[in-house]
């Protein structure tokens, strides 16, 4: 019998090749296949009164993810039914409940933020000290007290077979909301190639792509907010390729706007910011992986406004227009016994900025207005560790200076006295996850980006992820 | 300015690349080992297969780590359980390759829970429920007669996709059915004394398992789906013993077994590590030697009272 049942199973497999011999007609093989058949029907009926149940039960909750399974999944009927257990038949719609229009409902995913910072010296006085950022620049510790992190509305959705969207709406603890990212990414171009349009973070380094929700510290490192602008974003065009080996080696390039510094908003044709990027990465044994990269961005400004401390010790306005060409140079290394990061793991991450500012400087704009050049090559860097010693809780330290070098001034140069004052900051934080959804955050820093002071920061911050939960990235 | 210059000379060499000789081997990424093996049986020589996870990985709980995106984006078949079990990396995995072959709802995406009846597909969906899996429990390899049915699906997949080796893919798929339908016989004959056996499972990883040999699950270690097991809520399950006692606890080989040791010092029952998967243990060697060593140590474990 069991023979018998292999032939019919072969011939139904053969089917396809169109080598089709004729059946010895057995009548019993043919009564067997009746019976699997039968039995076949009777599960399929028995799994449909449990889906029909499961439908009624979940009547009142929202409708379920909508599974695209477009599998043609001819399989033989009679071949798999010797199993009991039926094969559903191939694309199952999980009970929608909600259907119709709203069943292409696109994923929507909300993280909830909010903290407690507390800090020796007053927020408002914060800078980096040599290092000329735009008034309105987002650095330091924020406000004191209590108030709402940075809440974040995502939502994503394929498109169409050629095409995927996604949009980051980040809510400010001053109720103004802003779009962090919107952009539409080819999905068939095939090759290792991949194209994104719209508004992103670039890729360059390492955290530069990550959202806040995915850093291990509640705040990016110096050298990050004072080159970067804390995290650069702009609106554009991605272009990425995979070569096609088996060591993971990527190139990125884009074309932007510039929108933000260390570029200028500037409204005319051409990019105002492009960016190239070369990553390469790949495991140790089955516990070790590591990525490493070097990128470059190159963004131009014009007219764009500077606090500053002149050297009488007074805050004034400059006017930089030139261009900004940043080197990101950026390493993390992942270990977990076995790969399993489920217990214990680390990560140890660091990168290496290096920035060059050349063009021209207004020194104090609207009352000196003196105009020279201005060539400043600065740089900064962090490593950061981090310590998973049992599950959900981990252990972080991070170490970072900067360097704010020595600027070439030009006819300004009298204006401007350079301490060579290197700020530096060493940050220690303990996080606990109650599960993958939501991490309480203790964060206790000494900055001493400021010249001569040492501000001691406590802050606590809870981070919590509803909805959908989009994969992250390594 | 030298990125101008680097500019179009990247853009060349990148297009110049993808004219490349197809590949001889179909290359096939699988995310666990269990469909690593199952496409290693039914594609023998005509496949290239690696496997994106080990037998001692979380499968839940893997990054979309540099090596893995290479693979996928060289990969002309992916094959993954589905029923959102990576949910986790896979999405960002297939998004990051680059490769419009493997992207799901093309004929290069395979997921094997879409063929076969899933259990434990939850009522209600929210996350005070744990790590609940709206699709139904992921774990279905643990029952052989879902390794048939994915086999058939997987089979056909592969004569679709490699239409001039499709003879060869059906003689191979005949071969293993046949195979497989007797070692279920003969698995299930060994098994019949598990059969009402109560026991205690560390995650909620084996339905499927008790599903087939039929087991009687009595407690679970873990209070909600991936949430690690509490001291306290370890105590409720041994005092919940004393009344319903079962005679052994399970856990995946990739799991931490302090839970179940802890239990099985505790109420004094057998502690049984499943291999879970091809390779989570020494004699699970392959799907075959994955339900051979899953019976031997259940049964040794039924059999010491």
């Amino acid at each position: 019998m069991r023979k018998l049942l292999a032939a019919s199973l072969g011939l139904v497999l053969a089917a396809p090749v169109g080598a089709m011999a004729d059946a010895a007609p057995d009548i019993k093989a043919m009564r067997q296949e009746i019976d699997a058949m039968r039995a076949d029907y009777e599960a399929r009926l028995r799994a449909l009164e449990q889906r029909l149940k499961a439908a009624e039960a979940a009547a009142s909750t929202p409708p379920p993810v909508l599974s695209v399974a477009a599998a043609p999944t001819s399989a033989t009927p009679p071949a798999t039914s010797a199993a009991p257990a039926p094969a559903a038949p191939a694309p199952t719609v999980t009970a929608a409940s909600g259907g119709g229009a709203n069943a292409f409902n696109p994923a929507i995913s909300l993280i909830l933020s909010g903290r407690y910072t507390q800090t020796s010296q007053d927020p408002a006085t914060y800078a980096i000290t040599g290092f000329q950022l735009p008034v309105d620049a987002e650095v330091g510790p924020g406000t004191r007290g209590f108030s709402l992190a940075e809440s974040e509305l995502g939502i994503a959705a394929s498109i169409d077979p050629w095409w995927r969207g996604a949009a980051h709406i980040a809510v400010h603890p001053d109720n103004s909301v802003s779009v962090e990212e919107a952009y539409v990414q080819t999905t068939a171009l095939g090759n290792g190639f991949s194209l994104k349009a719209g508004r992103y973070f670039s890729g360059i380094g390492y955290l530069n792509p990550q959202h806040a929700h995915t850093w291990d510290f509640v705040d990016n490192p110096l050298a990050y907010q004072a080159m970067l602008g804390t995290q650069y974003g702009d609106d554009g065009v991605q272009l990425t390729w995979i070569a096609p080996i088996d060591h993971y080696l990527e190139f990125g390039a884009e074309l932007g706007r510039g929108r933000n510094f260390p570029g200028g908003d500037n409204s005319r044709n051409g990019a105002g910011m492009q960016a190239l990027t070369a990553h390469t990465g790949g495991d140790i044994g089955a516990s070790h992986n590591w990525r490493a990269g070097l990128s470059v961005l190159s963004a131009d400004a014009s007219d764009q406004s500077l606090a500053a401390t002149n050297s009488a010790g007074s805050a004034v306005t400059n006017a930089f227009s030139g261009r900004t060409q940043v080197w990101v140079a950026d390493a993390v290394w992942k270990w977990a016994p076995n790969g399993n990061a489920t217990r214990t793991s680390f990560k140890l991450q660091g990168e290496y900025l290096r920035s060059t500012r050349d063009g021209s400087l207004v020194y104090d704009v609207g009352n000196t207005d003196s105009t020279g050049a201005y060539r400043a090559v600065q740089s900064g860097w962090y490593l950061q560790g981090i310590y998973q010693f049992m599950p959900r809780w981990r252990v972080g330290l991070r170490t970072e200076r900067l360097d704010a070098g020595t600027p070439d001034y030009g006819l300004n140069a009298s204006s401007f006295a350079d301490s060579g004052y290197r700020p530096s900051k060493n940050t220690l934080m303990v996080d606990f996850s109650s599960s993958e959804f939501s991490r309480l955050r203790l964060q206790l820093a000494k900055d001493r980006s400021r010249e001569g002071v040492t501000d001691n920061q406590l802050l606590l911050q809870y981070q919590m992820s509803l909805g959908a939960h989009g994969a992250h990235g390594y | 300015m030298m990125n101008r210059k680097i500019f179009p000379a990247l853009f060349a060499v990148a297009l110049a690349l993808p004219a490349l000789p197809a590949q001889a081997a179909l290359r096939v990424l699988a995310c666990e080992p269990e469909w690593g093996a199952l496409v290693q049986e039914l594609g023998g020589s005509l496949v290239e297969v690696s496997v994106a996870t080990n037998a001692l990985q979380d499968p839940h709980q893997i990054q979309a780590k540099p090596s893995l995106i290479a693979r996928a984006r060289n990969a002309d078949l992916v094959v993954c359980t589905g029923a959102e079990l990576e949910i986790g990396w896979l999405p960002v995995l297939l998004q990051q390759s680059g490769n419009a072959k493997v992207q799901p709802g093309q004929p290069g995406h395979f997921a094997a829970a879409d063929v076969v009846r899933k259990l434990d597909v939850p009522g209600q969906l929210d996350r005070s429920q744990g790590d609940v899996h709206a699709a139904g429990n992921p774990h279905i390899q643990i029952d052989p007669r879902n390794i048939a049915q994915v086999a058939a699906a997987l089979g056909t997949r592969l004569q679709q996709l490699d239409p001039a080796h499709t003879a060869e893919y059906a003689r191979q798929q005949a071969d293993f059915a046949q195979r497989w339908q007797q070692a279920i016989a003969r698995w299930t004959a060994q098994a019949a004394p598990l059969k009402g056996v109560p026991v205690v499972s560390q995650h909620k990883a084996f339905v499927y398992l008790y599903d087939w040999l039929g087991l009687k699950e009595v407690a679970v270690l873990e209070p909600k789906p991936g949430v690690e097991p509490s001291a306290s809520h370890l105590q409720g399950v041994l005092s919940a013993l004393k009344g319903a006692p079962a005679r052994m606890v399970l856990y995946a080989a990739y799991q931490d077994p302090r839970p179940s040791e802890w239990l099985s010092k505790n109420a004094g029952i057998e502690a049984v590590k499943v291999p879970f998967t091809v390779g989570g243990t020494e004699a699970a060697k392959d799907l075959f030697g994955l339900f051979d060593d899953t019976l031997a140590r259940l049964l040794a474990a039924g059999a010491k009272r």
